[in-house]
Order: C-alpha cells, then sequence, then structure tokens
C-alpha cells in the first residue's frame, strides 16, 4: 500500500490540510499536493481502467507525462473529464472521478475485453470496417464504443462558468522549462540585458534539483533554486510565470503558451486560463527529459511506476508508493530511486539491473546501503489482480523462465530517458540520434530557422541530451548567453559556470524488451502505450503486416495517438517497430511532434470570444429602434438585418406580406445603412472606374447615379451598385452590404498593384453615413414634408441625386430604386441617422409609413427581375448570364473580366441563363435551390439537372408565387414548362418566363 | 435640427481599468502625398500640428493627428468643426490630388485609462505593448478581438482607441470583459 510518510515533501504543507472526494470517498490531503500524490497518500493507487481492455490502471508518472491517472474533476458545470492526476493540484472540495469502469472501479464488467484481447488486435478498427461489413454497425460499433473511451463529457445544458482569455507578449528571449537549465538559461539571457520570459509547466520550479542528489556551488538543489529565483525576480528585465506550459512553437518565434490561474483555485476573480500568444526572438526549449518505462509483461499494474516518479513522490510529496518497492532499470540513475527510499526507511528487496556488470559510484552506494544488486536480470513478470504483488524474475538474457518470486508492493522502472524534443521539432528543428543514452536528441545544427535562415530556437539542459545536471546548468548557462548575442546583447560573465556535484554514471544499455527473448505470452502483455493499450505484440504485427513507415503503423496501432502522445511510448514503440523491420533506429525515426505539448481548454483557444463576444455584430445606427420595434433579425454578412417588423400577434410572414402592400400602396422605409460606400477621388478616378465596372462610368454626369456591375479577373460578377457621381473627379460607388470591405480591398490591390500609375485615391465612407429608402408613392410627400430640398420629379429626376438638408439635417438624397416604386435613398451622417428614421416615421405618419425589413426588400426586387448578388451569383455567373449584357460595354478598351468573357466557355449559348418562373399552380412556391430536370436519366442514375432556382417568393403585390432560376439555355426556353422534382412523387412544373414581374416599363418608379 | 449622437450613448464601465465612450469626435481622412511641401503647409494652418512621423502621433487638448498609412492622415478636430475643417482643407489643397474626407461619424473612440490599460489591450492586439515599445506619440492600426481598430496613448495610463460605429458596441463589450476585476496579467 502506498501512503504517506511521517516526514518530508518539499512541496506540501501539512499544517494545512484539505479535503478531497475520489469517487464521493472523502480523503484528506495537504497543501500542495497533486491528485495524484493525495491519492497514493490515501493508499489508492487504482485509479482507473485503461481504454480498450479496462485493465486496472495506477499512476505511472509524476508529471505532464502521465498516460494512465486521467480523472474527472468536478461536476455539472465544471465537469472536466481526463485531467492528468499528476499535474491537478488538490483544493479543498476537489472532486475526482475515475474513468471508464462500470458498476465501478474495482469490480468492472468490462475487464472481459481483456480476456478478448486476442480479438482486439492492431488494426482491429481497420479490419471491422473491411468484412463482415454489416458487422461493425451492428456489433462493433456499439459494443465498442460502449466500452471504449475515456471521461464523460459535460451534460448538454452544462455551461462552463469561467472566463478565458489570450495575451499578446513580445520577448527577446523566452525560456521555456524552469528546471535547472531554464534557470541558468534566463539568467543568462537577463544578465545580457535581454528581456526574458521564463515559463514553468508546473506550480514548483526547479525540476530533478528538487529531488536529485546533487549540489550546485555548495548548496543543496532546492536552496539553489530558490536562491537562484530571488534573483531572477530580482531582475527588472526578466519575468517569471509558473503554471504556463510552453503548448506549441510556430513560425517565427511565435509561441503559444497556456496558463493556469485558477484551475488549484476555483472561485477565484479573473481568467481560468491564460493563452499566452507570444513572440520571441529567441526561444530557449529546456524541457528537460522524461523516463522511459521497459517493456515487459505486467508492465502496466498499479503500483509499476518510473523510478523517477517513484523518488518524486517520496521527496516531493513526502508519500510512499509502497513498503517494499524493487527497481528495475538499465542505468544508474534509477539507483537514486532506491537510495532515496532506503533514505525514507522503506525497503527495496532488489534492484533487478538488465546490465551484465554495472559499476560507478551509485552502484556502490546501494551494495553499501545494504540493497541487494542482481544484475542481467529482468522482470518476467509482475503478479498481482488490481496492485503488484510480487515481481518474477528472470535472466535478461532468456526468454522468461522465472528465478524467483520477489514479494513487493511496487516496481520502480527505468528504461533511460528521452530529452523532450516537442518544442522543439514543433516548427521543423531536427533531431539526432545519441546511441550513447539511446535517445532522439535535437540536432543544434538543424534548429527551426525564422524569416532571415537563422535558427531561433535553442535548446538547453536535459532537453538538449545533456542528462547530467552538472552538463545541463552549463548548457543553460550557454544557451541563456547565445541566444542574448545572437540578439546583439554583450553576455556578462560568460566564463562563470556554476560547480555541480553529482554522482558520476556508467553508460546505460538499450532495453526495449524485458527479458529480450520474451515469447508472445509475455509480449502480449508488455505495454508500449499505456493510454492507447498498445502492446510490443501490437507493433510486431503490424511490422508483420506491412507497416514499415513508422507514421503508418502508428496509425494502425494507434501508438501514441492517445492525449499524451505517446510521451512515454513514442522511443520504446519506435525501437519495437525497429527490431521487427531489422533497421536500427535512426532509420525508422520519429513520428511528427505536434502541438499542443499536452492538451489545453477549448476555452482558453476560443479565449473572450464566447456568447456575445463570440463574432462581432456590426450594427447600423437604426438598429436599438429597429430592435425595440419587433426586428426579427437575420445576418447579412457581419450585419445584422430587420428580416421584418413584426407588429404585436403578428407572424413573420404576415408582417412580410404587410410591409410590402404598404410600401407599394403608400410608403415604407427601409434601413439601407449597411450599402457599401467607397469614395474614388482623383484626376484618373473615372478612367479607374472605367476599369472596375463592367460598364462605363466616365460617360456618368455629376449628379447622376449609375447602376454598375463588378467582375473578377474571371468575368465572373461579383458585387453591384449604384455610382453617384460627385463632381468631376469623384465618385461614391455603393456596394452590396456584404461587399463594401472586399470592393475596397479589391480597388486598393489593382491601385497598389496594378494600376499605381492611376492618380486615385479611395476611401470607405460605409460607416459615416445612415442610409434610409423612403420608397413608394407618397415617399416624395414624406420628404417634402420635411422640408429643405426640392425633391421634384424636374429637379432630382430618376437617377439624379442632390446634396442639401432635408429636416435641418444634411443630406444627400439619390434617385434610385430596388423595389419598382418611387424611392429615394438619404444618405445622412450616422450620427443622425436616427434622428432622421424618426424624423421620417412622423413626417410620413398620416400617410401609413412603414418600416419593412430585408424580406420585403427580397420580395420586391424579385418582383423586378432585380438580380440579388449571392442568390443570382454564386462565382460562377457572369452579367451575361443574367440578362445583363447591357451593362458590359463593348466600347471600352478593358475592364476587368473583359479578356475573360470571350472564352469559348463564357460564350456558349447552352449556359444557364436567367429566367422567371411562373408555377403552373400560382399558390404553390418552389423550395429555394429546387433543380430542373429533363429529359432520361444518366447514365449514373441521376437525373438530368438543368438548372435551378435562385429566388423564389409568394408575391403579395401579384397574388402568386414567383420566382428565378439559372436554365441552360434558358434564353431560348421562353415557354416551356418546367418540372422540378422536390420531392419522392412530388414534382412541381413551372413555366418560363421573363423575370420582370411587376411593371415592365417602370411606370412606378418614373413619377 | 437634431444634435449628432455618439454610437455608445456615453456608456462607462469601471472594473480593472476604466472603459467610457469618449463622445464625439471629429475625424477627417486625408489621404495625399504626405512629403508634400503644400500639404505639409495646410495641415498645420488648419491644424496648428505638424504632421507626425510613421506610426506616430501629434495630439494637443483638442486636434490631433494621426498617422495612418504613408498616405494616409487622420485629422482630429471637435466634432462641430469638421465639416468647416475640410472645406478649410480642400480650399488649401486647391487642385492639389488629395482626397479629403469627413468621416466624423464613422468611428466610435472609447477611452481606457488606469494602470491595466495596457494589459487589457494586449489581450487581443497582437501589439508589443510594454512600456519600452509603445508609449504616448505612437498609433498602431492593428486587431482588437476579432475587429480592425486603432489606438494611442493620450496620458501615461490612457488610451484612445477608435473603431468602425458598426462594431463600437462589441468593442466596448469586449473591453469591458477584458477589464474585469483580477484579470490584469501583471506583465507590464
Amino acid at each position: 500500500m502506498s501512503a504517506r510518510l511521517p516526514g518530508g515533501g518539499l512541496l506540501i504543507d501539512r499544517a494545512k490540510p484539505l479535503y478531497i472526494t475520489f469517487n464521493g470517498r472523502k480523503l484528506r490531503a495537504a497543501e500542495g499536493d497533486t491528485l495524484a500524490s493525495a491519492l497514493l497518500a490515501n493508499g489508492q493507487t487504482l485509479m482507473g481502467r485503461s481504454f480498450k481492455y479496462h485493465r486496472p490502471r495506477g499512476v505511472v508518472a509524476s508529471g505532464a507525462e502521465e498516460p494512465n491517472a486521467l480523472l474527472t474533476i468536478g461536476s455539472g458545470d465544471t465537469l472536466e473529464p481526463n485531467q492528468r492526476a499528476t499535474t491537478t493540484e488538490v483544493f479543498d472540495g476537489l472532486e475526482a472521478r475515475s474513468q471508464n469502469h462500470w458498476p465501478s472501479l474495482e469490480y468492472d464488467v468490462g475487464a472481459v475485453n481483456a480476456k478478448l484481447s486476442r480479438f482486439l488486435p492492431a488494426g482491429f478498427y481497420y479490419k471491422t470496417f473491411l468484412y463482415p461489413r454489416a458487422a461493425w454497425k451492428h456489433v462493433f460499433e456499439p459494443v465498442i464504443r460502449k466500452s471504449a473511451g475515456l471521461g464523460p463529457a459535460p451534460d448538454r445544458d452544462a455551461r462552463d462558468p469561467d472566463t478565458y482569455e489570450h495575451f499578446y507578449v513580445y520577448t527577446d528571449v523566452l525560456v521555456i522549462g524552469g528546471g535547472m537549465a531554464g534557470l541558468a538559461a534566463a539568467e543568462a539571457a537577463g544578465a545580457a540585458g535581454a528581456r526574458v520570459l521564463l515559463i514553468e509547466q508546473a506550480a514548483h520550479w526547479g525540476g530533478r534539483a528538487l529531488v536529485d542528489d546533487m549540489t550546485i556551488d555548495g548548496q543543496s538543489g532546492p536552496d539553489w533554486v530558490a536562491g537562484k529565483l530571488s534573483a531572477l525576480r530580482a531582475m527588472e528585465n526578466v519575468e517569471l510565470r509558473n503554471r504556463t506550459m510552453g503548448a506549441g512553437v510556430y513560425d517565427h518565434g511565435y509561441v503559444l503558451a497556456n496558463e493556469r490561474l485558477t484551475d488549484h483555485a476555483p472561485g477565484a476573480d479573473g481568467p481560468r486560463h491564460r493563452l499566452w500568444r507570444i513572440r520571441a526572438g529567441r526561444i530557449i526549449t529546456a524541457t528537460g527529459a522524461i523516463e522511459r518505462p521497459l517493456s515487459f509483461a505486467g508492465n502496466d499494474m498499479p503500483g509499476v511506476m518510473l523510478a523517477s516518479a517513484v523518488r518524486d513522490y517520496v521527496a516531493l510529496y513526502g508519500v510512499s508508493p509502497g513498503d517494499r518497492t524493487v527497481v528495475v532499470t538499465n542505468n544508474d540513475d534509477a539507483y537514486q530511486t532506491a537510495l532515496a527510499l532506503v533514505g525514507a526507511g522503506l525497503n527495496v528487496p532488489a534492484i533487478l539491473d538488465a546490465r551484465a556488470a554495472p559499476a560507478g559510484p551509485l552502484i556502490d552506494a546501494a551494495r553499501s546501503a545494504g540493497i541487494r544488486v542482481e544484475t542481467g536480470k529482468a522482470v518476467a513478470s509482475v503478479n498481482g489482480k488490481t496492485h503488484v504483488q510480487a515481481v518474477e524474475v528472470c535472466d535478461q538474457a532468456g526468454e522468461g523462465t522465472a528465478l524467483e518470486t520477489i514479494p513487493c508492493d511496487a516496481l520502480a522502472m527505468s528504461g533511460g530517458w528521452s530529452p523532450v524534443v516537442h518544442l522543439w521539432s514543433h516548427c521543423g528543428g531536427k533531431l539526432a540520434w545519441d546511441a550513447d543514452n539511446a535517445m532522439f536528441a535535437p540536432d543544434p545544427d538543424l534548429p527551426p530557422t525564422g524569416a532571415d535562415g537563422q535558427g531561433f530556437a535553442l535548446a538547453a539542459g536535459a532537453a538538449a541530451g545533456a542528462l547530467m545536471a552538472g552538463d545541463a546548468l552549463a548548457s543553460g548557462a550557454e544557451q541563456g548567453a547565445a541566444a542574448a548575442m545572437a540578439l546583439g546583447h554583450e553576455p556578462r560573465d560568460p566564463g562563470k559556470v556554476a560547480a555541480v556535484e553529482a554522482p558520476a554514471q556508467g553508460p546505460m544499455a538499450p532495453v526495449w524488451l524485458m527479458p529480450q527473448g520474451a515469447d508472445i505470452a509475455h509480449r502480449s502483455k508488455a505495454f508500449l502505450d499505456f493510454q492507447n493499450d498498445v502492446k510490443v505484440s501490437d507493433v510486431q504485427l503490424a511490422a508483420r503486416e506491412g507497416f514499415e513507415s513508422v507514421e503508418h503503423a502508428k496509425r494502425y496501432t494507434t501508438l501514441g495517438m492517445a492525449t499524451d502522445q505517446g510521451k512515454l511510448s513514442n522511443i520504446n514503440g519506435l525501437a519495437i517497430l525497429s527490431d521487427a523491420l531489422g533497421q536500427p533506429i535512426p532509420q525508422t525515426g520519429t513520428t511528427t511532434f505536434r502541438p499542443p505539448y499536452t492538451p489545453i481548454s477549448l476555452g482558453v483557444i476560443g479565449g473572450e470570444a464566447r456568447g456575445p463576444l463570440f463574432k462581432p455584430t456590426r450594427k447600423t445606427p437604426i438598429d436599438g429602434w429597429l430592435d425595440a420595434n419587433g426586428a426579427v433579425w437575420e445576418p447579412v454578412a457581419d450585419w445584422r438585418r430587420p428580416y421584418a417588423l413584426r407588429r404585436a400577434g403578428e407572424s413573420t410572414a404576415d408582417a412580410v406580406t404587410r410591409e410590402i402592400l404598404n410600401t407599394r400602396r403608400n410608403v415604407g422605409l427601409l434601413d439601407a445603412s449597411t450599402l457599401g460606400k467607397i469614395l474614388v477621388k482623383g484626376p484618373d478616378a473615372a478612367r479607374f472606374l472605367d476599369l472596375v465596372y463592367t460598364n462605363m462610368m466616365s460617360s456618368l454626369k455629376p449628379g447622376r447615379c449609375r447602376y454598375g456591375l463588378m467582375c473578377t479577373e474571371n468575368g465572373f460578377l461579383f458585387d453591384d451598385g449604384v455610382v453617384a457621381r460627385l463632381s468631376e473627379d469623384s465618385f461614391l460607388c455603393h456596394t452590396t452590404s456584404g461587399g463594401s470591405d472586399r470592393v475596397h480591398v479589391w480597388m486598393e490591390e489593382w491601385l497598389q498593384t496594378e494600376w499605381w500609375d492611376l492618380a486615385v485615391f479611395t476611401a470607405n465612407l460605409t460607416e459615416q453615413y445612415a442610409q434610409i429608402a423612403v420608397v413608394g408613392p407618397k415617399a416624395r410627400e414624406v420628404l417634402e414634408r420635411l422640408g429643405g430640398m426640392d425633391v421634384s420629379r424636374e429637379v432630382l429626376p430618376f437617377m439624379g441625386f442632390a446634396e442639401g438638408t432635408l429636416g435641418g439635417i444634411a443630406a444627400r438624397v439619390h434617385r434610385i430604386s430596388f423595389s419598382g416604386e418611387l424611392s429615394f435613398e438619404i444618405a445622412v451622417p450616422a450620427g443622425q441617422g436616427l434622428a432622421f428614421w424618426l424624423a421620417c416615421l412622423e413626417a410620413g405618419a398620416d400617410l401609413g409609413i412603414q418600416p419593412y425589413g430585408t424580406e420585403a426588400l427580397h420580395v420586391m426586387r424579385a418582383e423586378k427581375g432585380f438580380i440579388m448578388i449571392g442568390d443570382e451569383t454564386d462565382g460562377t455567373v457572369t452579367p451575361h448570364d443574367l440578362n445583363l449584357g447591357w451593362a458590359v460595354s463593348k466600347k471600352k478598351a478593358d475592364f476587368i473580366g473583359k479578356r475573360a468573357m470571350e472564352r469559348a466557355d463564357l460564350v456558349r449559348p447552352d449556359r444557364k441563363q436567367l429566367v422567371g418562373l411562373e408555377t403552373l399552380e400560382p399558390r404553390t412556391v418552389l423550395p429555394d435551390g429546387a433543380h430542373a430536370v429533363e429529359g432520361a436519366r444518366l447514365a449514373n442514375g441521376m437525373a438530368n439537372m438543368i438548372g435551378h432556382v435562385t429566388s423564389t417568393h409568394f408575391s403579395p403585390t401579384l397574388g402568386r408565387s414567383i420566382a428565378m432560376a439559372l436554365i441552360k439555355g434558358g434564353a431560348g426556353r421562353m415557354g416551356e414548362v418546367l418540372e422540378f422534382p422536390v420531392d419522392k412523387g412530388v414534382t412541381i412544373r413551372a413555366r418560363v418566363v421573363d423575370p420582370v414581374f411587376l411593371d415592365k416599363d417602370g411606370e412606378r418608379q418614373n413619377v | 435640427m437634431s444634435e449628432a449622437v455618439s454610437a455608445l450613448g456615453g456608456a462607462a464601465y469601471d472594473g480593472a481599468v476604466r472603459v467610457e465612450d469618449a463622445g464625439l469626435r471629429g475625424m477627417i481622412t486625408l489621404r495625399g502625398d504626405l512629403c508634400d511641401a503644400a500639404l505639409r503647409a495646410a495641415v498645420r494652418d488648419v491644424t496648428g500640428l505638424d504632421i507626425p512621423g510613421q506610426r506616430e502621433t501629434r495630439l494637443d487638448a483638442e486636434r490631433g493627428l494621426v498617422w495612418m498609412a504613408p498616405d494616409e492622415m487622420l485629422i482630429l478636430v471637435p466634432h462641430a468643426e469638421a465639416e468647416e475643417r475640410v472645406s478649410a482643407l480642400r480650399t488649401a489643397l486647391g487642385d492639389a490630388h488629395v482626397l479629403c474626407a469627413n468621416v466624423s461619424d464613422a468611428r466610435a473612440v472609447i477611452r481606457l485609462s488606469g494602470a491595466g490599460a495596457r494589459e487589457v489591450l494586449a489581450k487581443g492586439a497582437p501589439v508589443d505593448l510594454s512600456p519600452a515599445a509603445f508609449g504616448p506619440g505612437m498609433v498602431r492600426r492593428t486587431r482588437l478581438g476579432q475587429v480592425a481598430a486603432a489606438f494611442w496613448m493620450t496620458g501615461p495610463e490612457t488610451f484612445e482607441v477608435v473603431c468602425f460605429r458598426s462594431v463600437g458596441g462589441f468593442v466596448f463589450d469586449w473591453l469591458v470583459a477584458a477589464s474585469a476585476p483580477g484579470s490584469l496579467p501583471g506583465h507590464f
């Protein structure tokens, strides 16, 4: 049984007890505990069931690399599954639950999967996809889904009460990792005068200096760390952030880091997580190294832990993993664990060293401490049901014949160390194989490079492959100074290197399988990837089945694809694969390291962008009034516009009908402020607009308006609107509501990159004006009542505009119409937009003035056969397709899209062309997008589709349904009846007609 | 005759910093050759200020010049004066190739004040806002949250943030969220 020791525990405060619950059971913990250390302190070594086989699992590691101890934390709104117990700091009242078991952690029905493990081999999913086909849907998927998986998702009604944010930071040197090397690097870079940001994922600083046997400059590791921290905090140009994990390294020194602010203090003010978006001149990855497990049968049994984790729990948290701990290793480092356990008064029955003849001070020390050291020995298997009870010892050179059974409660394993190369690798840093330590380490000659071709990252300490304390510290100081120097700073005291005393270590021996000749029964229980339940036998099977590339083998076996991204399993898996393929490990290579280093919350990725701030909504100056007067909102690009303004008790459809009829009979008021308004000015403005629009703008007279079309260079229509010539050298170009930014950018791009010789300036004035359309037979009367300008037919004819004041407000009045009615569009300063709107409503009250929304606008323009960008156009439609050839100049030498319009495909007579449609049954409204079909079915069984409906409405004005459609060869089909199959056995028939349904001669607007 | 109203109607919030509607501001967009002596003289005559350099501002109590682009200046004047100043500039510049437009109603101006103002902005703007890199006399046209914005400092702890009028409410709400009590990173 694991338990709290009477003494020790650097990080905990025994005087501050607090209480947590695990599966409803109340447990005592101490301030400073992680959830893992608290559970171990309470004898709780069984922490969950494995993903696939539901094997009992306990904690393996003491840090971010933990694959097993994933727990669900919190409940209700704050429920969060799959949290690593090793990095979860306890707080009073913390609720934790184990995962992936039923009915309980101790008695799990799903464990039957383990008995079926030979039916769940590598590539199981792929194989079941293939044969038998029906089995996947009806047998495998329901069963597997139920039994596999991690923690539960939060309830669908749960809402995260916490806040999250981003934070942009620029620094000269970013040091990732606050262990020995990171602290030394930050100090060296800071002393040279660079701005330094030092981040550490854990709550505490110092890394292995807190635990491992060393003195630095005559001080103990913890004392040195404390001294270094106060020195760094005293430096103005150095900032330290703990609980901040370097998540990803991206192009040009961009780094994402995740700061966890209130996970350990729920309810505190401020955001829960903060995503630091950092631009660094140089990045130092001082991310340490991770100890590797050994692959032997039963290495996933609760009680089997990494050797370094065992001594972490003893030293940092005062927790014993068990009374009797066997140590199994291929290196000297794990001897420190045996010594630490003995030092804490615990029993180490044996050290099983796979090496034939290890020698060195640590081995001597272990022997002097009376610990039995067995060389050339291995673990054949682990005995126990839900916890280690004994280990079977065998020869490493053999096949697993047990020579001896050693009873124990814990097994500390060490297969050597792997530098944490993730951040180095994210943006292209390359790795080199270090054969002495059997590990990949950053290749300093091939770092990730920035815009200048220089490396922007430097690896330091164990992360650079300097595993020994003295080397790590020297490497940190050296890289810190190098980073500062690369940015033009002068390092201070470059020769000063801390004196580190730590026991020397002899060579390790690579051990990828234990024992080396383990038979299939043993290999099938030797786990590589604990979280995804991938065993040595699975990787070997994948190799036999032809998965030679490491990337393929990874996906086929799911090795390294769990939430821990294979931090413990990668190298062991590569080694097994390489062995199966008969090639050296460097030839196999690694899989790709991808951010984030450990999972970060979706909340922090979103930052402030949630709830009302999820996406900006553009609002016009009239928005508030519309909202208070029954607006049913619809998004139009980033704007919100009223679809209709509903009166009390009215349906939306009824409101639309009322608005249309009232506008056609009396007068309507539309908030058209969203229309884009781009000022184009300069001696070449007319020439420029002739190039941008398909029709001629240079011939437009000042004071007049003209409808214009814009095409892409492919000849396809992308925006339309009315151009008003303000003066000889200035034009105001109206765009669609969604198009103002796009058109402005389009104009600037052509001016800046192609026609830089044209003397033209543009300005986007969209938001300077509120634009209000006063529409209907009584529109003029409303304006006359406002007074201030002559808006008579003679002075202000159709397609003219005038500037003046209306109702005391400066106004530009355009006589343009998108409804076919007498219509004025009036631009006033946005700050007086609402005042003008209210003035119109007041002036027109007894004339029956009513505001109308976008649906009434849509129907009225459809009645007139006016096209709408985005309805009748989809990026593949030319002006000619829409019968707008009259707006394409034949006289102009050039304009954007002219050349393209001459291409064979764009002049084909059977292109889809705009037609009007009248359903034979006038009450029936065609569905939007309905396809017209004709003739026999195609060879592939599909109907022969000849076009589709682009706009479709019931016209209250005409008392019948109307539609527009793009139909193959439509221009030649007038009078034809087309068929639109809209559902099984339901076909709507409609006659092809002129798309101008109402007032073909334009008499209504010409008054 | 109705009075103009600002997009935010005087809204204010006190959190980790103060966020408030800075009210109406006369703004004039001037595009032209900023190196041209006649243009520089005309701007000086009309505003009493010299054209600032790249990413710089010149501000006095009522007026200001804000560099927007190599060929674009934003002129700040009292709101009521804007139309008259536009005319004055147009007259002074005569036939020169310039664009001069009153954009006084196109934007919202939000004042951000308090010791943490830099940090609030740094939550949404990819700009080095450390005191060493950004201070009074500078301007950045950038992004705040998800929308385009520009800001400059009017004092050691005071920023003015401008954005388009239609997203004024969004930016205000964003700044309020970013100014929640206890949320300052404490970095600068």
